[in-house]
């Protein structure tokens, strides 16, 4: 028997990993389309099924110059033995390297680099994004060609799905034996919207010809923003520049810029004078805490958290961001609104009477607060959920006075109880300094947790006190920073609280 | 109507002699049933062979021109009751299910048919869910055909033995008086391929024939006596006759060298993947050529012994190809090995997996370790003693970053605000015993939601929460769909629960369709079906049945009512069973339906309100409490380029469809005002542009104001 060893290698095979929904198998279809017209033998497979919805999803295909005689090809893809793997978002590439079915010897990869998330991925309290850059660097090392693209982007901006786009990039990838030309006539061959399927299929063609770009870091932060307004205000602005430029050591400066304009935009120039006065006080005790052999780390946090802090999310901050001209041209740009159409806009607010109480004069507030009967009769009226149409002129006018209510602030009971906090943490984060810089860095990051509105705030404020409350263990301990790091971290990962009371008994057992 | 349309398939059906046919594995067979003339098609759709009741329901006219009945079961057991028709009338009928599910609710009537025997040939296209993908228990057919006796075919999957396969299913069934079960699994299922077609043949007999000219024999009626004498016609006459008609026809067959020391046994189905993995060993070309002896199982019950022992004289070792377990082929070979007194040595699960799919790896794992001990002089130098192997690429960081992805609840899906309102109760009253179901809801038992103990079964949720039915301080909910609802549900979870005065709460899930399988009518559907009945409402049947506390929301995305009558469900004095019917229709097909009616209209000049949803960034505090109650696709996060945040917030992309989940939660749980609805009115009416006008001129009006007033700094874009 005459036995043809080499001729198993003219078989092309070729995986598409995708998640349900984006369209995998129009991808194999037109691959199989492709390959037909251009007189190969083709054949491809996919397990859809209840799978496809949502999950990871993965399709088939071989493909071999077509003799007249059937050709025996296999139906699933093995380790090892992959030519062409495309991949319709970034993870989705990862998962295809970790089923080995990426290897230096012979595969491309061609995978979209945008990010569809995993559910596990956003549900954490914090940051759960999976690392792309780890994805992308193993590509590197792991593909014999890495080809990608956020392919995503493309369609959308073409107005097509993204077959389209992995195919273009396919093309570009010069690793079938067909022609560009022989691509675009199998879109051509089929169905709706060609034109804009043709469109997304160039663009990404060209856009796979170029070099792979580096995952996004962070871009360092320049100059301090300009803004704009009355000459007045914008000079006494130029001012508290002039003052972080002078008082504040480099380290923290662009913080401190960014800090600045966060305070100032939720209540005024003063506040941001009482910004930068904190600011100063915290920069001078890390000078003397020796902070310049650990890159003024308590300024800069302190810049970032107390601006944070001092812009805490009242109703009236709610209610200017959701009246201003800005937001509304972003809603329109987000929404894609066209000039021809009408866009009618609705929020879904759901006051109750603590948001209430906290928009009063504090001492009007706390007297509701301590009568619980009274707080529970007032409840009633308000504590419902309201849809407000901000585009109708009643309800612009009451949020808009509502906004307007910031001149009041500093006497409102939110306020006061809101610096309070303020105050003690900055006491506590202060006293723990001196004993234990890097600790005290620490008290400041913990500010992170308190988030959210209602419930979502209660639930942070006791996170907090929670984290805090190991302080005493760990004040004296040279790991005490590392160690209230992981509280916080744990107390991000779940919101009934499994993972922070585990890290508290480990700590408490230290 | 069914999520994919399928009349481009359609027209292959009506292809005549010499032409070729290209598509799907599970078409072909479509096409192969009509070639043979059959008289009827039933089934349940189900993954994998859904697109066979999904093509026959587009091909109606096809179907009636040839006189060809098609009917969508209400279970797997209407559809092999079905096959009745086949008992005393010499018509051709076929039957299809996703197996083994779909086999364990109609074992009842194949046990029923096989015994008294058919007279028309009778086939069963069993859609073989194992393996990846496969959303069901992993078990075997094998074992269904081994109890009653049903012959079981398992073609190469290819599109030509397929084919092939059915048309010698029908004749095996004739020659035999037996029903044939013809097994596909997933894969050959959707297996794009092609083959020379035949026409079309009109039935022997239709159905009409016979209603006309009735027919019957007590002999082939199972009861006593003639149940008994069954069992001996199976053993003395059905048997041999397949034997005899298996080895005449050849429908097995053996490839390769006539000599040489060893030997493969496979399954017909493990065609191509013990081909690959000889390939890749450099034992067989391109086309299928191998260098060691094949012994293909087109048909794996009932094995033909002689056919057997023949391929085995003078080999020192046999390999039996056989995915699953238990090792039912193994176990009877070996058998018929031992009997024969034959020396050659049967392995198979020793150098396989004993479970699990056949991969490619590990059928090249297999087979070059059984080659490597009992014929090394096969292999190449290279493959028996390779080189330092090269090590594969070590990724294994990656199990560390990439993040599973399991399937789960599609954008807008209609059954997500009910389990974000089930969260919001279990907040209130704690957590409760959840009896799940099969079907979409099932996703609900992942996160974000993690609801649902057990299933049991489709259409058993009810049922399976009927232990649960003291008096205790907690209430019991079980869960079904309105596809369970209607396969059994309605008899073995609400008539039961009503019967045994159950005091739990029953939730049915209805959005209009058998929505898991791919969107077919069931009765209670909106949709208008020219062929079915449809517009039967659930909550009707379960009031027919005894149910006097019920609750029907239209609008499952109000997830405040939803949490309400939940609630009250849990908490009423009432007793017996209390049963909401939470409808809302499947996403999925709404935005199939709309989504071409929505564009024409815009085109039209018609006025066109569509929603969407949004979040204001700069209100997002990113804590991410709305996606723990949704998991919305749509619904997901971005990072912003802020220095001062340190976690993404939360963001509504493209793929929005408006469903107002997002916001009726972050109202009924209390979350935050991060979220809009933005309402787009294309082709806006004179008073809509009158008012927007007025109303835009005092709001700029407001803002300028405001803006003269206070500094306003530029935002920066949201990092890419």
């Amino acid at each position: 028997m005459n036995m043809q060893l080499p001729r198993q290698n003219q078989i092309i095979k070729l995986a598409i990993l995708a998640v349900g929904g984006q369209g995998g198998g129009v991808v194999s279809d037109w691959i199989v389309h492709l390959a037909e017209t251009n007189g190969w033998y083709a054949q491809a497979t996919s397990v859809p099924g209840v799978a496809q919805r949502t999950g990871a999803t993965i399709y088939y295909v071989e493909m071999v110059p077509d003799r007249g005689r059937t050709p025996v090809l296999a139906l699933m893809p093995s380790p090892g033995d992959v030519d062409i793997v495309i991949a319709a978002e970034l993870m989705e590439a990862g998962r295809a390297m970790m089923r080995g079915l990426v290897t230096p010897e012979r595969t491309t990869l061609i995978a979209s680099s945008h990010r569809a998330y995993a559910v596990s991925e956003k549900v954490a309290s914090g940051n759960g994004i999976a690392d792309a850059g780890k994805v992308i660097e193993t590509a590197r090392k792991t593909a014999r060609r890495f080809v990608a693209a956020d392919l995503e982007a493309i369609a959308v901006k073409n107005g097509s799905v993204i077959s389209a786009s992995l195919f273009g990039a396919l093309a570009a990838a010069d690793v079938l034996p067909f022609t560009p030309e022989s691509f675009e006539e199998t879109i051509k061959s089929g169905g709706k919207g060609i034109a804009a399927s043709l469109r997304a299929f160039r663009e990404a063609y060209d856009a796979a010809l170029a070099p792979v770009p580096e995952p996004a870091g962070a871009e360092p932060v320049s100059a301090a923003p300009v803004p704009t307004g009355p000459e007045k205000l914008t000079r006494q602005y130029r001012e508290l520049i002039a003052r972080i430029d002078g008082e504040l050591p480099a380290e923290a400066r662009d913080m401190a810029h960014a800090g600045l304009a966060k305070v100032i935009a939720f209540q005024d120039l003063a506040y941001g004078e009482e910004y930068l006065g904190r600011l100063v006080r915290i920069s001078a005790l890390d000078h003397d805490l020796g902070g310049d052999g650990k890159d003024r780390a308590l300024t800069r946090e302190a810049a970032k958290y107390i601006a944070n802090a001092m812009a805490y999310d009242d109703v009236i901050r709610v209610a200017r961001i959701k009246t201003q001209s800005e937001r509304f041209h972003r809603v329109r740009d987000e929404v894609r609104v066209r000039d021809e159409q009408v866009l009618k806009i609705t929020e879904f607010m759901h006051p109750r009477m603590e948001e209430v109480c906290g928009m009063l004069p504090a001492r009007l507030g706390r007297f509701i607060e301590v009568r619980p009967r009274l707080f529970k009769a007032l409840d009633r009226i308000v504590n419902r959920g309201r849809h407000v149409r901000t585009d109708k002129v009643s309800w612009f006018a009451t949020l808009y006075v509502l906004g307007g209510l910031s001149r009041l602030r500093r006497r409102l009971l939110r306020h006061q109880v809101e610096q309070g906090h303020l105050e003690r943490w900055l006491g506590e984060t202060e006293r723990v300094a001196r004993l234990n810089y890097d600790l005290g860095v620490e008290i400041l990051r913990c500010r992170r947790l308190i988030k959210g509105y209602s419930d979502t705030h209660a639930r942070g404020l006791t996170r907090y006190d929670r984290v805090l409350s190991a302080l005493p263990m760990l004040e004296q301990r040279q790991d005490g920073a590392d160690w209230l790091r992981r509280l916080r971290d744990a107390a991000l990962k779940d919101e009934d609280g499994t993972a922070l009371a585990g890290a508290l008994k480990t700590v408490e057992s230290l | 109507m069914a999520e994919r349309s399928f009349a481009k398939e359609v027209q292959q059906l009506k292809i005549g002699a010499g032409e070729e046919f290209r598509g799907e594995g599970i078409l072909a067979i479509t096409k192969a049933l009509l070639q043979c003339g059959v008289g009827y098609v039933v089934g349940y759709q189900g993954a994998p062979i859904s697109h066979l009741m999904d093509v026959l329901a587009d091909a109606q006219d096809i179907l009636g021109d040839l006189g060809v009945h098609f009917e969508a079961s209400a279970s797997e057991a209407a559809a092999a009751a079905a096959l009745a028709a086949s008992v005393h009338y010499p018509i051709r009928g076929a039957a299809t299910w996703k197996s083994t599910v779909g086999t364990n609710v109609a074992s009842d009537a194949l046990a029923n048919l096989s015994s008294g025997g058919v007279t028309g040939g009778a086939l069963i296209i069993v859609g073989e869910d194992y393996g990846e993908g496969s959303s069901i228990m992993q078990e075997r057919s094998h074992s269904f055909a081994m109890k009653s006796q049903i012959w079981l075919l398992d073609p190469k999957p290819n599109l030509e033995s397929i084919v092939k396969a059915v048309e010698d299913g029908f004749e095996l069934s004739e020659a035999t008086n037996t029903p044939v079960m013809l097994e596909v699994r997933i894969r050959s299922c959707h297996v794009h391929g092609r083959f020379i077609a035949k026409d079309n043949q009109r039935p022997q007999m239709s159905v009409k024939d016979a209603l006309e000219a009735p027919r019957r024999d007590t002999q082939r009626i199972v009861l006593p006596p003639a149940s008994f004498l069954h069992e001996q016609e199976k053993i003395r006459k059905r048997w041999p006759a397949a034997i005899e008609f298996i080895k005449s026809r050849k429908l097995n067959e053996m490839v390769g060298p006539k000599r040489g020391g060893v030997g493969i046994v496979l399954q017909g189905g493990m065609y191509n993947s013990v081909i690959r993995a000889l390939q890749r060993l450099g034992l067989a070309d391109l086309y299928g050529s191998s260098m060691v002896p094949l012994y293909i199982l087109n048909v794996t019950y009932p094995l033909v012994d002689d056919e057997f022992l023949a391929f085995c004289k003078n080999k020192d070792a046999v390999l039996v190809v056989e995915e699953g377990q238990p090792d039912h082929l193994e176990q009877a070979f070996g058998h018929m090995l031992h009997k024969a007194e034959s020396l050659t040595r049967l392995h198979g699960k020793d150098y396989l997996p004993m479970a699990g799919e056949y991969t490619g790896q590990a059928m090249l794992d297999g087979l070059s370790g059984f080659l490597r001990d009992k014929a090394p002089e096969l292999l190449s130098a290279k493959i028996r003693l390779p080189n330092a192997p090269t090590a594969p690429p070590d990724v294994s960081h990656l199990a560390q970053v990439v993040p599973m992805r399991p399937p789960g609840f599609c954008t807008g899906c209609p059954e997500r605000p009910i389990f974000s309102a089930m969260k919001l109760v279990e907040r209130e009253l704690g957590q409760h015993h959840v009896a799940a179901d099969i079907g979409c809801h099932l996703f609900s038992i992942m996160p974000p939601f993690n609801i649902g103990a057990t299933t049991m079964g489709y259409g058993l949720g009810p049922a399976s929460a009927s232990a649960f039915n003291v008096p205790a301080k907690k209430r019991s909910i079980a869960i079904m769909g309105d596809g369970g609802f209607w396969h059994n549900g309605l008899a073995s979870g609400i008539g039961n629960a009503v019967f045994n005065k159950n005091d739990g709460v029953i939730l049915v899930v209805d959005n209009y369709y058998s929505a898991a399988t791919g969107g077919q009518d069931i009765l209670s559907s909106r949709a208008s079906n020219k062929t079915r009945s449809t517009r039967h409402p659930i909550e009707d049947a379960v009031k027919g049945v005894g149910v006097n506390w019920v609750r029907r929301i239209d609008r499952t995305y109000d997830v405040s009512l939803m949490r309400d009558t939940l609630r009250e469900a849990l908490t009423t004095g009432e007793k017996g069973p209390k049963v909401i019917v939470a409808s809302s229709e499947c996403m999925l097909n709404k935005q199939r339906r709309e989504k071409p009616l929505i564009a024409k209209a815009i085109q039209d000049g018609k006025r066109v309100v569509k929603p969407r949803f949004g979040v204001d960034e700069d209100v997002c505090t990113g804590d991410h409490a709305c996606i723990r109650l949704s998991g919305c696709p749509s619904l997901s996060v971005k990072q912003l380029d802020d220095p001062l945040r340190d976690d993404p917030v939360a963001a509504i992309d493209q793929s929005c469809v408006g469903c107002g989940n997002c916001g009726e939660v972050a109202d009924a749980a209390v979350l935050c005002p991060s979220f809009y609805r933005a309402d787009v009115i294309s082709n806006p009416s004179r008073l809509d542009r009158f008012l927007a006008g007025l109303r835009q001129k005092v709001i700029g009006f407001l803002q300028r104001r405001r803006d003269r007033k206070s500094l306003i700094f530029a935002k920066a874009e949201a990092a890419p």
